[in-house]
């Protein structure tokens, strides 16, 4: 593909095309800047704080560090993707009800990743939430309400099994 | 900018041939970080996600011998029965970066950066593993020690691509260990990975970040042989891992001091040997 | 017919987050998610020299670029050439010289991103390097050239109080020093500048701690009157001080009126380190003298803060340090200097704790020396000098706050310890984690201590009041003010005042911009005293105004009424109406503007009652440490917090939780490196923030002691949670290691070599 060809991305389920896009532009770029989903956010281009966090191919990954023309075959899933008829997902309520959510600017890149941890594992232990998000800085809130959001969706879930 | 992405390992270096410079894509975690601080900006860029004979991963219990391919994640290591054949490398593997690293990070990007911290590479350096090339030359095999030629620096020839990597099974004991300052997602200050192997009792330690390659402290490996069996005093095992920290040349830099960085490598390489003991 | 009463999250209440939804769903709009149409990219050009002179700068190449509108220069600037906080000695774009790393020297306007980065790499400039000033000592030499026409020293405080002469039985002195830290906030810097179709206005969206003060700073480089240039705040993500300084307001806005444009301007990570201030780096000399039995009879201080090369908030930073360099304790005698200096480091000015982080590090530090020496325990010699109610700092000042200190301590102290690290621990609980350094023969655990005081408000005289209006209308209140949310809930709070004060449920709040007065800044702990002042002062307005029109409608005096529940009820009568029922129609709308009481200037012996109000904390640190390593896991943090009043337990917690995580970062992991006035680490690479593995376990005591002075009762809580948790966590380090620790944060090679 060279420097302005047109190329699809599968988004939330939807085939998506992405024009007039210079073709080194990072998956986070395209998906807020091409796609209108800002959902995902940028705190440092780095992989180094998990704001980007967006679902490929059911990983969770760093969407700064996709070079988005090589993804045109992969399953993406942003948070905008999660629960797409206006509702809240668990997770996402939970997240409101702990008080897990302060500036927000990380909550995107955490919920993404939590699904994530969940729909692979659905009973992780203290430690294995803590270390399955230990790619999410959240500068606001110490964590503690974050993995208290996470350990009731736990229960919850187990409750209902 | 153009983005290629063979299917096939055949269309790769038939593309890295045409395209002389070509910038390969592997996992993307080093390769766009590059990009982003635009540090580079290639005109070609060979994406090698669409090549499945690169995802894959073969354990030989006849030949005693594990080959993963180059588009192997971080967290397939970890997940899967490389671990078991292989428990230094998932160690290591379960130290790169963050999960989201983990989940996009490659073996063959970790051998295309070639950083001196480059986590698994002490255990590649330890275990003396081959690393398979392609191009439209054919085909080779080069041992780690001659792959690995200087920081950020490895030998591949024009038009080469990294096919994957193969490791020996051993029967004995191996380790790793990375220092930072943080608990999570932090380059290594220092580390090491130790291997010993039953049948003779030898031992092989790599030292990563160190050095401006990963270092093999063979010097101390051969004094290693030297001494009486057993070999697992605490004597023994903390001049052991004196001597392993004189061959590290350390540098200081925003990240730690050479000192430190020598002292936790005698620090670590002790403790390797002492585990390696009453394993 | 049922009475159910609906729960109206009133104060006191886990009041849940209104922008919750939108937060979690990814639809919140912060500053960075704002587009207009037919809108250009700002950037930035920024100096890589500590110190230089400008030779000559030579923009026609850039301006040559296809795609390129404009690029602007210091001769741009249509208006005052510098802005501040405190004094304008910071240029908008660098004139004759430049005097930090990363100083703005010219800006551009072009189609997308990358054409704004090759734009800048076309702009020539020739500088002369010069030799930088990096050694804040030497500021203060007389002989050293002064950078700046306005001296190397921005302030020299001296406190002079009680008996100089009083020598104790017992001396320990010290020498301490405390890092950079950046505020790391993770919602970077970004703008949206709309100009006016005039072209003599601007409508600015961005993301600020105060809205007015930065709308004055910007009027005044753009030479327009205050009414034509709009400011409305933009979904803030996180803010700890770094967003009290002007970043890119000024330089969008020239854009956007030179281009006729909207201009999005946003910072990456690394720009962000060079964009904004950072907490000062400081050097503390204390002696501190001591009856035997450890009760403090002076202390003697130096204070030496390098506030790099502009102004920013350097001055008041100095003073909230030596104000509190005594610490929550008794102290009768103090001779205390304390300098704020300029260097060609980088900008220092605000960051949560402002100054009392590094005062704190040293006199915790200090107390710990003096219970050694004199035979008593870290908590004893604390209980023996704990300050209360009615004592007197050395500023002279009577602590007319509730000053619960010991109340602190007890409560922290009764709080129960964790369990001892287990013989075969996951590996994610030792230091190390999965580096699998360390196993736990190799650990050594100590328990450390810090207590903390923090002033509240503005201080030495400065009126930084707030003002909010309510309307009511219908049984539905909608609240309007100025005052920057930045994640700590104000939004969350301010509803819950108006169904306290009003007894409805539903409470719009409008969008806060510059349409309705000051709201003063979102920082010093002040936002709850202060707006939550105003929000509760126009309500309560409201309140009158709604009985007055019931009384009247009614027969009755509108002394009688009350509000019970969500119905105003008649106390002497039977009269019992629903607040949604009680006015059909009819509007009531009042502003109201909190002003705390006066505060005074120091005098040349630093006496005066320059604070409004304070707040206690204490913390107690327990640490696991790889002796042979240095490496350290923070197990646990115990707290009591004299919070006042828990007006929403929850967010107070989600505020002890975040506080304490950024004071262990300055213990342990962050610090911004700057060689030769040069940044070595500006990412996140190499500025390490505490991950979810390293936030330890956190139990708490909120002790309620309502202050008589604050509106509401409650107290700020937001910084005294990462003050004394940093000198906790080192206490800790001594404690398990034997080491002398005297700086933050803690290296692994200042524990093992």
């Amino acid at each position: 593909m060279s420097e302005n060809q047109i190329y699809t991305l599968t988004v939330n389920g939807s085939q998506r095309e992405v024009k007039d896009s210079w073709i080194g532009e990072s998956l986070l770029y395209v998906l807020r800047e091409r796609l209108g989903l800002p959902g995902a956010k940028g705190a440092c281009e780095q992989g180094e704080c998990g704001s980007c966090t967006v679902m490929m191919d059911g990983a969770a990954v760093c969407s700064c560090l996709v070079l988005a023309a090589s993804a045109v075959d992969a399953d993406i899933k942003t948070v905008e993707g999660l629960a797409p008829d206006g509702s809240l997902t668990d997770v996402q309520q939970s997240f409101i009800k702990n008080g897990a959510v302060q500036c927000g600017f990380c909550t995107p890149g955490l919920i993404v990743a939590i699904h994530n941890l969940l729909d692979s594992q659905p009973n992780p232990s203290e430690l294995e939430v803590k270390e399955a998000i230990s790619g999410n800085i959240c500068r606001c809130t110490g964590y503690g309400r974050i993995f208290a959001a996470v350990q009731d969706v736990i229960e919850q879930r187990g409750a209902t099994r | 900018m153009t983005v290629h992405s063979p299917r096939t390992v055949e269309q790769a270096i038939a593309l890295l041939e045409e395209h002389s410079g070509a910038m390969i894509l592997s996992g993307g975690t080093d390769f766009m970080v590059e990009v982003n601080f635009n540090h580079r900006k290639p005109s070609e860029v060979v994406s090698m996600r669409a090549i499945e004979e690169l995802r894959h991963w073969n354990i030989d219990r006849d030949t005693n011998s594990v080959f993963i391919g180059a588009g192997v994640t971080y967290s397939t290591i970890e997940s899967s029965d490389i671990a078991q054949a292989v428990p230094a490398l998932a160690e290591a593997s379960r130290t790169v970066g963050s999960p989201q690293i983990r989940a996009a990070g490659t073996m063959g990007g970790n051998l295309g950066t070639c950083s001196p911290a480059g986590d698994t590479l002490p255990v590649l350096a330890a275990l003396d593993a081959k690393i398979h090339l392609a191009s439209n030359a054919g085909r080779r095999e080069v041992s780690f020690a001659d792959f690995m030629v200087g920081p950020k620096r490895n030998s591949l020839l024009a038009g080469e691509m990294v096919l994957g990597v193969s490791l020996p099974i051993i029967d004995g004991w191996q380790g790793y260990a990375k220092v930072g300052v943080r608990n999570a997602m932090v380059i290594s200050i220092a580390s090491a990975c130790l291997v010993r192997t039953t049948s003779d009792d030898s031992v092989r330690v790599a030292l990563g970040s160190v050095g401006p390659t990963i270092i093999r402290a063979r010097a101390a490996e051969t004094w290693w042989m030297e001494q009486d069996a057993p070999r697992s005093s605490s004597e023994m095992l903390s001049e052991f891992g004196a001597r392993c920290a004189a061959e590290a040349s350390p540098i200081t830099d925003h990240r730690s001091t050479a000192e430190y960085r020598r002292h936790a490598v005698k620090v670590l390489c002790t403790r390797l040997a002492a585990r390696s003991t009453s394993r | 017919m049922s009475t159910v009463k609906t729960r109206r999250d009133v104060l006191g209440t886990n009041a849940l987050r209104p922008d919750g939804a939108a937060k979690v769903k990814g639809e919140f709009s912060f500053s960075s998610d704002i587009w207009s149409d037919g809108m250009l990219w700002g950037a930035t050009l920024r100096s890589p020299h500590p110190y230089a002179r400008i030779i000559r700068v030579d923009t026609s190449l850039a301006l040559a670029i296809d795609g390129v509108r404009t690029v602007l220069t210091a001769e741009d600037v249509p208006g005052v050439l510098t802005y501040g906080l405190i004094d304008q000695d910071q240029p908008v774009f660098a004139v004759d010289y430049v005097r930090y790393m990363g100083e703005p020297v010219a800006a551009v306007a072009a189609d997308h991103p990358e054409t704004c980065r090759r734009a800048l790499a076309a702009i020539i400039v020739e500088y002369e390097v010069l030799t930088p000033l990096t050694d804040p000592e030497l500021s203060l030499d007389t002989s050293t050239p002064a950078i700046h026409p306005n001296g190397n020293v921005f302030r020299h405080q001296r406190i002079v109080h009680g008996d100089t002469s009083v020598v104790g039985d017992v001396v320990v002195e010290g020498e301490y020093e405390i890092g950079m830290q950046d505020q790391a906030f993770l919602g970077l810097e970004a703008a949206m500048a709309i100009p006016d179709a005039d072209g003599a206005g601007i409508e600015l969206h961005i993301a600020t701690q105060w809205l007015h003060e930065d709308q004055k700073q910007i009027a005044a480089c753009l030479g327009l009157p205050i009414e034509r240039v709009r400011l409305v705040l933009g979904g803030v993500g996180g803010a700890f001080g770094a967003r009290e300084d002007i970043s890119l307001q000024v330089h969008s806005c020239l854009l956007a009126l030179a281009t006729k444009r909207p201009i999005k301007m946003q910072y990456s990570r690394e720009e962000s380190f060079f964009g904004h201030v950072h907490r000062h780096p400081a050097r503390v000399q204390i002696r501190h003298h001591a009856k035997a039995d450890g009760t403090i009879v002076k202390i003697e201080a130096r204070m030496l803060f390098d506030g790099g090369a502009y102004a920013s908030t350097s001055s008041a930073v100095l003073i909230n340090g030596i104000t509190h360099i005594q610490g929550p304790y008794r102290c009768p005698s103090a001779v205390v200097d304390g300098f704020a200096v300029r260097t060609n480091n980088p900008p220092c000015g605000a960051m949560r704790g402002f100054g009392v982080v590094q005062a704190c590090y040293a006199h915790e530090s200090q107390m710990d020396r003096l219970a050694e020496a004199c035979g008593l325990s870290h908590v004893e010699i604390r209980l023996r000098n704990a300050m209360r109610t009615g004592d007197t700092l050395i500023t002279g000042q009577p602590v007319e706050s509730v000053a619960p200190v010991e109340r602190c301590i007890r409560e922290t102290d009764a709080l129960p310890l964790p369990p001892p690290l287990a013989a075969t621990p996951d590996v994610l609980e030792l230091p190390g984690g999965t580096g699998l350094t360390s196993r736990s023969e190799n650990i050594r655990r100590g328990i450390g201590w810090g207590v903390s005081i923090k002033n509240i408000m503005y201080s030495e005289g400065f009126d930084d009041y707030s003002t909010a209006r309510c309307t009511l209308q219908d049984g539905i209140v909608t609240l309007k003010f100025a005052t920057s949310e930045v994640g700590q809930g104000f939004v969350t709070l301010a509803p819950q005042i108006a169904r306290s004060v009003l007894g409805v449920t539903d409470v719009v709040v409008e969008p806060m911009d510059t349409t309705i007065g000051s709201a003063g800044s979102t920082s010093a702990s002040r936002q709850t005293w202060m707006s939550g002042g105003a929000v509760d002062g126009a309500c309560r307005l409201v309140r009158e105004r709604l009985f007055e029109h019931v009384g009247v409608a009614n027969g009755i005096d509108a002394l009688r009424l009350v509000i019970e529940d969500d119905e105003i009820v008649d106390t002497m009568g039977t009269l019992r109406i629903k607040v949604t029922d009680a006015a059909p129609g009819v509007r009531f709308e009042e502003t109201f503007e909190h002003h705390h009481r006066p505060t005074e200037d120091l005098d040349e012996n630093g006496q005066g009652n320059c604070h409004v109000a304070f707040a206690f904390v204490a913390h107690r640190a327990v640490v696991d440490v790889d002796v042979e390593l240095g490496l350290v896991k923070v197990v646990q943090v115990a707290t009591a917090q004299d919070i006042g009043r828990a007006l929403n337990p929850l967010s107070v917690q989600g505020q002890l939780e975040g506080g304490i995580a950024q004071g262990l970062g300055l213990a342990v992991m962050e610090e911004v490196i700057v060689q030769d006035g040069r940044v070595r680490n500006p990412s996140f690479t190499d500025y390490l923030l505490p991950t979810a593995l390293d936030a330890p376990e956190v139990v708490y005591s909120l002790i309620e002691e309502p202050d008589p002075q604050a509106p509401l009762g409650a107290k700020g809580v937001g910084e005294p949670p990462c003050i004394s948790v940093t000198p906790a966590i080192a206490s800790a380090i001594r404690q398990a290691t034997g080491r002398d620790i005297r700086r933050v944060p803690v290296r692994p090679q200042d524990i093992c070599l």
